[in-house]
């Protein structure tokens, strides 16, 4: 298999063939954006300082070293539960023109939306493994909004290779992880049945 | 140690061991979590979840080259502690562990993960108001301390659940229980998971079980028969969903169930469960009198 490559600015072309379960890798600029960043546009209607039009956005909270000088390096960075970021994801896209949706966990209908008519992807970086995503960040760019802190400001970062990034959510509205939890309640269920019959230790 | 240090002198020996093995617990894993994920990543055909397992390693690899931790959140500490009466240092061990994490948050960094209740701010240094975490045991006539320190992250084993089963419900209700948690919360806890599970007489001691569980080694087995024939039966169940790394389907689910049970009130039966991500951050360091110190759960290393 050959590894797939996105390069910002993506068009709806670069994401017109890629399905669900699909694992790509991201060159280009990635904006870290997460809980307080999603309300400011959407509900403060505050326009970000970042044009996100054919980028990404990480629903993560990095740990920044400061070299002084307005330069940054990036020390850990992972992604955090995407499911929170949900009731905005929609508009979000709509607005800003996102390609790129990366996090952890699934996502909802709201966003299964939002990617089906504004064509953009949300996909899964495999949480836990912060050394790794941090050594794919080839340099941060720029920041913004640091009056947030550190881990809610916007990092504009040159990445180059990052992932594995798994496609939850493509541009046909389809989610993997929906798909994925009928079948493990369905297998849980057989589950239950087997084991329930041979702990009747109360007698 | 031959030399007699004075009381100030012991303080401070052990507060430097024990921030140094913090910061080693947060960028190595213990060698039978590294252990049991080789072994299920060896049996994953899923190209999937290969990768991801290949990430993991890759990541492992490099945070302990790189003495960075290995996860972005590094957790609350909870220390569980098996103190000699006779340790030395008993009276002032709080203390010690609490600057230690201090310590060990200046130096590795770790990430500032404490929020003071109600007023509502990060104290910025990671301990707080009855954080870290400390449980104790003593023990008769023995002067070493033994604690296992954890690193306990938002997304896995600090969101614990626990109820009270009617007798009626039995050891059913207590299966359903788990069951149902690895399913609605397990996807998310970033399996393969080591499921804690705690039986006991109400929320509260089987939920110290079910954290108990987790400090047990993975592969262990529970000395009660019927005990460890549900960590049976429920490790293979478990496995047959097919969570997979990261909830994204594969072969297995977990790295283990690990059953702790203590004594139960006629009407009750408290069971809590406890999914301790991939990432399972935990050390085992035990002390004797002289602070001279053995590490059980990380070979060949020294502080
Ligand atoms: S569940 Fe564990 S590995 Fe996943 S992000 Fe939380 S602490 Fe890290």
């Amino acid at each position: 298999m050959s590894k797939k490559v996105l390069t910002t600015p993506i068009t709806d072309m670069d994401l017109k063939d890629i399905k669900i379960g699909d694992i790509i890798y991201l060159s280009g600029t990635i904006v870290t954006c997460r809980d307080v960043a999603h309300r400011r546009l959407i509900e403060d209607k505050i326009p970000l300082p970042v044009d996100l039009r054919g980028k990404a956005i990480f629903h993560a909270g990095p740990i920044v070293r400061s070299h002084g000088n307005e330069k940054f390096e990036i020390i850990s960075i992972g992604p955090t539960t995407s499911m929170r970021m949900e009731k905005f994801e929609k508009e979000f896209i709509e607005q800003t023109g996102v390609k790129l949706i990366v996090g952890k966990g699934g996502m909802g209908k709201n966003t299964e939306e939002g990617c089906k008519t504004h064509k953009a992807l949300h996909l899964v970086f495999p949480a836990g493994n912060a050394v790794f995503a941090a050594t794919k960040v080839e340099e941060i760019k720029e920041v913004h909004w640091k009056d947030l802190g550190m881990p809610e400001s916007l990092w504009v970062c040159k990445v180059k290779e990052f992932g594995p990034l798994i496609v939850s959510i493509d541009t046909e509205g389809n989610n993997l992880y929906e798909k994925n939890k009928v079948e493990f309640n369905k297998r849980k269920e057989e589950q239950y049945e087997l084991i329930s019959k041979q702990v009747k230790f109360i007698k | 140690m031959n030399i007699t240090l004075n009381r100030t002198q012991q303080k401070e020996r052990m507060t430097n061991l024990m921030s140094k093995f913090v910061s080693l617990v947060s960028y190595k894993l213990p060698d039978d979590v590294e252990n049991k994920l080789k072994e299920l990543s060896e049996e994953e055909s899923n190209p999937l979840a290969k990768i991801i397992y290949e990430t993991m390693f890759k990541n492992q690899d490099l945070a302990f080259e790189l003495k960075r931790p290995s996860c972005q959140d590094t957790g609350v500490l909870q220390f569980f502690v098996k103190c000699g009466e006779n340790f030395p240092l008993i009276g002032q061990l709080e203390k010690i562990l609490k600057n230690s994490v201090y310590k060990s948050t200046q130096e590795t960094p770790l990430r500032h993960n404490t929020v003071e209740t109600f007023d509502e701010y990060n104290t910025g240094e990671n301990i707080g108001d009855g954080s870290p975490s400390i449980f104790w045991e003593i023990e008769e006539d023995s002067d070493k301390v033994e604690i296992y320190t954890y690193m306990a992250g938002g997304g896995c084993t600090l969101p614990g659940v626990a109820t009270v089963l009617m007798p009626g419900e039995g050891y059913e209700g207590v299966v359903k229980f788990v069951l149902d948690r690895m399913t609605s919360y397990g996807v998310n806890a970033c399996p393969p998971l080591l499921i804690g599970v705690g039986v006991g007489t109400s929320v509260e001691t089987a939920a110290m079980n079910s954290k108990k569980a987790l400090m047990r080694p993975v592969g262990s087995q529970n000395e009660n028969q019927n005990a460890a024939k549900m960590e049976t039966l429920l490790e293979d169940g478990i496995n047959a969903i097919g969570l997979g790394p990261q909830g994204l389907k594969g072969a297995k689910s977990v790295m283990g169930v690990n059953v702790v049970n203590t004594a139960r009130h006629p009407s009750t039966i408290g069971v809590a469960v406890n999914t301790g991500c991939w990432s399972h951050r935990r050390g085992k360091i035990v002390f004797d009198s002289n602070l001279d110190y053995v590490i059980e759960t990380h070979e060949g290393v020294t502080l």
